[in-house]
This record gives structure tokens, sequence and C-alpha cells, in this order.
């Protein structure tokens, strides 16, 4: 019985662990560009998505989605599915459900490690 | 908000939906209001009116047997297609289609970067790959080839080049129709047809071969409505050892003439990539004298105030590319060449560099470009910093102006004709009244193409959010774009909204040209069913429809 419990623990973490990576991957190449950390161009202080969350969130919420706690799927979703101020909405042929998933399983794990 | 296509029932599109589930699986067609709201033109002007363009559905095949089964329904159910690759194209109208009830062919899955080649210096590509698929691509291999970026890095090669788009390095590569070598496109009745070397199977010079034998219909696909393109090849540039700019600037509004001329000569020779040419007095623009002198293009007026602020009436910023010896040596003539023919020109150094550029390089803001969005460009890296265009601004962090529509006019490539389409431009919106579009005696040429000037026109003009402010501005629009045409101006690119507008320019002998691309259609694609009315190409079955975005 032990070792069942201990192998589907195991075997969920390692589900998390490859959604997580997966998700980090997917937010780098399709979220990133606008929402991603660091500097933006032209000496701004962020990129135009995490300008733009800045401006809107002020101090209640941080401005890069990666260090959200509040980002579930569901909530990934509306934005995703039905866009927001100039971000145009995306279709399932460039971010899947699943893929939407994934990002929210990085996100909890971004957000904790204050990356 | 459910549509169908036009003259199909309800019976019969269930049963074509049905038959494009067993072609791609049911996952991949997309019939329901939220799916189908990502198809829509985030930037509509007709947004939620009874004729905004939106699909019936879409359909998101992962291959080129799957684009032909799809084509071959569309066939048998008459019903009207749009493709789309990555379905950005901003300020063009995004995904929308031209026809309300098209089904979309979103062609995204096919994302197969099939071949980079950095001896030969080309790129074989799918629809769905995008300009930070295809950069990735290249640095996660080390291959030493670049690609030419437009400024959002989103977008698909082929579906940039297939819209005429552009980017900033050098030449031959920043005009992405032109750079292209091979293409790959299924027919309106479902066949398959390869340009160039692509139509002798045993070639190995597809991408290096655009012509083959014989008459190249390759343009016909490019604002065209004769197929759905499912493989392109692109010639990439290859990966210089070093990159070099400098800035010119020139004291009289005059001697803009002179220096475009010598920036012809250098681009011509392929010595430089992309000039960036720029008015140097915008800031005195807030001086009332000054701004009165610029509107009512007084040019000795102007030029006194220039001289007394130490500024120089014009800019052109120069890359160079190649080896630290060559580009200083083309700086070296660039700047040779300069002072001979304009007194009083003046230069700065800019920075000399080892390619690839460090992150650290690419941010610094050392004059001449102090935009690292402009280095990133020229060195060919995607991404999407231009959007600080449409995001919230400490200016503007609450009301976001849906409407972003793009126009640009072709302009003769000289000094001469850049002053005549000032002049022309400033008299046409003063005429119209136009809100928000204040052309002047300022405004500037981009040299994206590297043998024409286009000028920004109309861009930014006429903006509001409400249905009647939107309806007052497309009005405005075509009004513009009939106004400069008279004088010849013709716009380069447009949304669907306005590409019937924009067709109708085109009109030497009694439009033939779209006459001759109809009777084509007609012939190659009688149920007209891709894309009609793209590019104002309408085919006899839809007819009917062409104009009907003019009804108000």
């Amino acid at each position: 019985m032990g070792l069942t419990l201990l192998a589907t623990t195991y075997t969920a973490y390692a589900q998390d662990s490859a959604a997580v990576a997966r998700g980090k991957a997917k937010f780098d190449h399709s979220c990133a560009p606008c929402h991603g950390k660091g500097a933006g161009d032209d000496g701004r202080e962020s990129l135009p998505g995490t300008y733009s969350l800045k401006i809107k969130y002020g101090e209640t919420l941080p401005a890069a989605l990666e260090d959200r706690t509040d980002l579930t799927s569901e909530v990934i979703s509306v934005f995703v599915r039905m866009g927001a101020w100039s971000m145009p909405p995306f279709r399932k042929t460039e971010l899947s459900d699943a893929e939407i998933d994934d990002i929210a399983a990085y996100f909890a794990v971004s957000s904790r490690a204050g990356n | 908000m459910a549509v169908l296509p036009p003259n199909v029932s309800q019976q019969q599109f269930d049963t074509a939906i049905d038959r494009l589930k067993s072609v791609v699986g049911d996952e991949w067609v997309f019939t329901s209001d939220a799916d189908i709201h990502a198809y829509r033109d985030h930037f509509s002007y007709i947004k939620d009116e009874p004729n905004e363009l939106i699909p019936c559905a879409a359909v998101g095949p992962d291959s080129v047997e799957q684009v032909q089964a799809i084509v071959r329904i569309a066939n048998e159910f008459q019903i009207p297609l749009y493709s789309i690759s990555t379905g950005k194209n901003f300020a063009y109208g995004g995904p929308s289609p031209n026809v309300r009830g098209s089904l979309t062919v979103d062609l995204k899955r096919m994302d197969r970067v099939l071949e980079v080649d950095d001896k030969r210096n080309f790129a074989l590509v799918e629809p769905g790959v995008s300009y930070i698929d295809l950069y990735n691509y290249i640095q996660e291999r080390g291959l030493k080839v670049w690609i030419d970026t437009p400024d959002p890095g989103w977008g698909s090669p082929i579906g940039n080049a297939l819209d005429h788009g552009i980017g900033y390095t050098l030449g031959p590569y920043r005009d992405h129709f032109s750079a292209h070598c091979g293409m790959e496109v299924v027919l309106p009745d479902g066949e398959i047809l390869r340009t160039g070397m692509g139509a002798m199977p045993a070639s190995d010079s597809w991408q290096e071969y655009k012509h083959g034998f014989g008459p190249d219909p390759a343009g016909l696909f490019g604002q065209g409505n004769f197929g759905i393109v499912t493989k392109m090849g692109f010639r990439l540039m290859p990966q210089p050892e070093h990159w070099r700019n400098g800035l010119i600037t020139v004291p009289r509004r005059r001697d803009f003439i002179p220096m475009v001329d010598t920036v012809n000569y250098l681009t011509d020779l392929g010595m430089i990539g992309e000039p960036w040419y720029s008015g140097g007095l915008q800031a005195l623009m807030n001086n009332t004298e000054f701004a009165e002198a610029a509107n009512n293009f007084n040019e000795e007026e102007m030029d006194r105030q220039a001289l007394a602020a130490g500024l120089p009436s014009w800019r052109v910023e120069l890359q160079f590319y190649g080896s630290e010896g060559t580009t200083l040596a083309n700086w070296e003539y660039a700047k040779e060449l300069m002072a001979r023919n304009i007194p009083g020109v003046q230069f700065t150094d800019g920075e000399s560099l080892p390619v690839p550029l460090t992150d650290e390089q690419i941010q610094k803001s050392s004059t001449p470009y102090e935009s690292s969005m402009r280095r990133n460009i020229t060195q060919g890296r995607p991404g999407l910093g231009i959007w600080y265009m449409t995001g919230r601004t400490d200016f503007n962090p609450n009301a976001w102006n849906e409407t972003h529509i793009g126009l640009f006019s072709l302009v003769g490539r000289s000094g001469e004709a850049v002053f005549k389409a000032q002049r022309d431009f400033a008299d046409i919106s003063k005429r119209l009244d136009m809100p928000g579009f204040f052309p002047n005696s300022l405004a500037g040429p981009v040299n994206w193409y590297q043998n024409s000037f286009l000028m920004g026109n109309g861009f930014g003009a006429a903006k509001g959010n409400s249905p009647q402010q939107k309806k007052d501005a497309t009005i405005l629009l075509r009004r513009l774009l009939e106004e400069n045409a008279k004088l010849g101006y013709g716009d380069y690119r447009a949304p669907p909204i306005l590409q019937d507008d924009v067709a109708d320019q085109y009109s030497f002998n009694n439009n033939i040209l779209r006459r001759f691309n109809e009777k084509l259609k007609n012939a190659i694609d009688p149920n007209g069913i891709i894309s009609p009315g793209r590019a104002g190409i309408w085919p006899e079955a839809y007819a009917d429809l062409r104009g009907s975005h003019r009804e108000d």
C-alpha cells in the first residue's frame, strides 16, 4: 500500500514537472515576447505586455505574469481566448487548452520561486 | 453571431462540417462563437456590425493533403475559403476574410521548418512557421544565416511575404515577396502546383532559381486568390562578420534632394542596408513661428530657424554589413560622396561591432540608433516590442483605441517626389478636414522597399471607437484613397474593407489589370471559392459582393 502511494505520488510529481517544463517552454515562445521579464526596448523598463499590466494594476498585482499566483487555467483562458486591450485572442491552433493548463502549472511554480 | 456561407443552407453547411471533421478530426474544426471570436479582426472598423467580416467556421489542417481535401469539399458545397498562416496582420484586417461567412483555413498547425541551408543561404518553410520560430530554429542549430523580420515577429514569413510585407536589412532581403524563391500551392481544384525549379521533380535548385521555364505565376499568389500556398522558399542573408552604422545630417531643407540621390547610389551598389530617413526639426514644432513656416512650406524661413536652433533639416541613418574593413571603407565612401554633393553635411560615426551583437549591445541607446527596437530588426532579431504602439502607456492608461489601420502610399524615390507628396498630402488632408492626420513639410519617407519610397498617409487618422466614428472614419479614408490616386499615390496593402477601394485606383485602361486577373480567376477557380474579393478580385460567383463593404 505504501509503495503504491509512493509510486502514485511520484507519477503525479513527474507529470507536474513535465507540465511545468512544457508550460515554461510555451510561455517563453508564445507569451514572453510581450509578457516576459527584463528590460523592454528603447530604454523602457519592461516589455509591452508587462508594462501594460503594470499600468493597469499598479501595486495591486505583479506586472509579470510569471509572478502571479492567481492565474489558473480558467483565468488564463478568459484572456487568451477573448483577448484583452490590444492583445488579440489566441486560437486553439496557436495555443491549445492543454497548453494553457501547462502554462498555469508553470505559473504555479514560477510565482513561488520569485522567478 | 453564427453566420452561414453565402447561398449555403444550414443542412448543407452541417454536412460540409461533418466532412471537414472527417478530414482533420473533430478537434480542428471550429464552429462555436467562442472559437470563431479568435478569427475576427481585433481592430475591425465594423466590429459587431451586421456586415462584420467573420467566418462561418474555421478548419486547421496539418498537411498539404488535408488542404487539398478541404479545397475539394469547398468546391462541392460552394463554400468560400479564406486562408491564414499565423493570422496576425495587425492594421491590415487581421485574420478576417473578404466575404462574411467564409470558411477560414487556419494553416498554423503546418509549422514545420523543412530546410535551412547556411551554405547556399535559403530556407523552406510551411505557413504556420513564424519569424520567431524560424529565428529560434536557426539559433538552436548555430546556423550562420539571418532572417529579415518585420517589426512584429509573430507573423509568418509566408503570410507576410504574400501580403508584400517588408523588413530592415539589405535591400534584396527586406522585400519579402521578392526574396521568396519557390512555392508550393494548392490550386482551387485541389491540385498541387510548384513554381520555379519545383516544377522539375528531380531539381536541386527550387530555392535557388525562382523563374523555372516559361511564365512564372508566383506573383498571382501574392495578395491574390488563386490558390493556398503550403510551402515557400526564402533567400537568406548570410550572417555578416561585422555591423557598423553612421548618421548623416544636412543643414538645409533642399539638401534632402542630393542626400536621397547619394543614398540611392549607395543602396543600388549594395553598399548599405536600410537607410532610415527622418526630419530633424520636429522639436521646433512647439514654436508657433516655425510651425507656421513648416505647415506652409516656407522653406527659407524653415532654413533660417533651423540654422538659428543649430538643428539639421534632415537625418539619415546608414548601416553597413560585411567585415570591419569593408564596412569602414563603405562608411568612409558614403561620407566622401555626401561631402562632395552637400555643403555643410555632418557625420556621426556610429558603432562598429562584431556580429552577433550581444544583448547589451542591442539595448544600448547611443547615437545613432537610439532605438533598440531598430537595432533588433537591423540584426534580423524578431520580437514584439513594437506593440508599445498599441498597449497601455502612461499617457493613455485606460482608453484603448481599437481602430488601427495601415495606409502607406508609394512615392517616387527622390527628394523632389517627397517634397511634392508632402504638399499634396497636406492639401488633401486640409480639403478633407481629416482629424488626427496633419501632414506637413517634415514628413519623411520610408525606404522599406529598396527601389521605392512609401509615406504614411492616413495611418492614425480619424480614430474613434464608436460605431459612428468608425463609419465616418472609413468613409473619410475612402475619400482619401480617391484623392491620393488622382495625384498618383497608390497604396501597397490594405485591409479587406478597403481593398476594393484601393484596387479601383489601379485603373489604367479601364482597370485592365483587375479585369485580366478576374478572367484568370474565373478560369482557374470557376466556383470562386479561394478568397473571393481578395485585392478586389471578384469571381463571377460572388461578383455581386464587389464594393459591398462600402454600403453604409
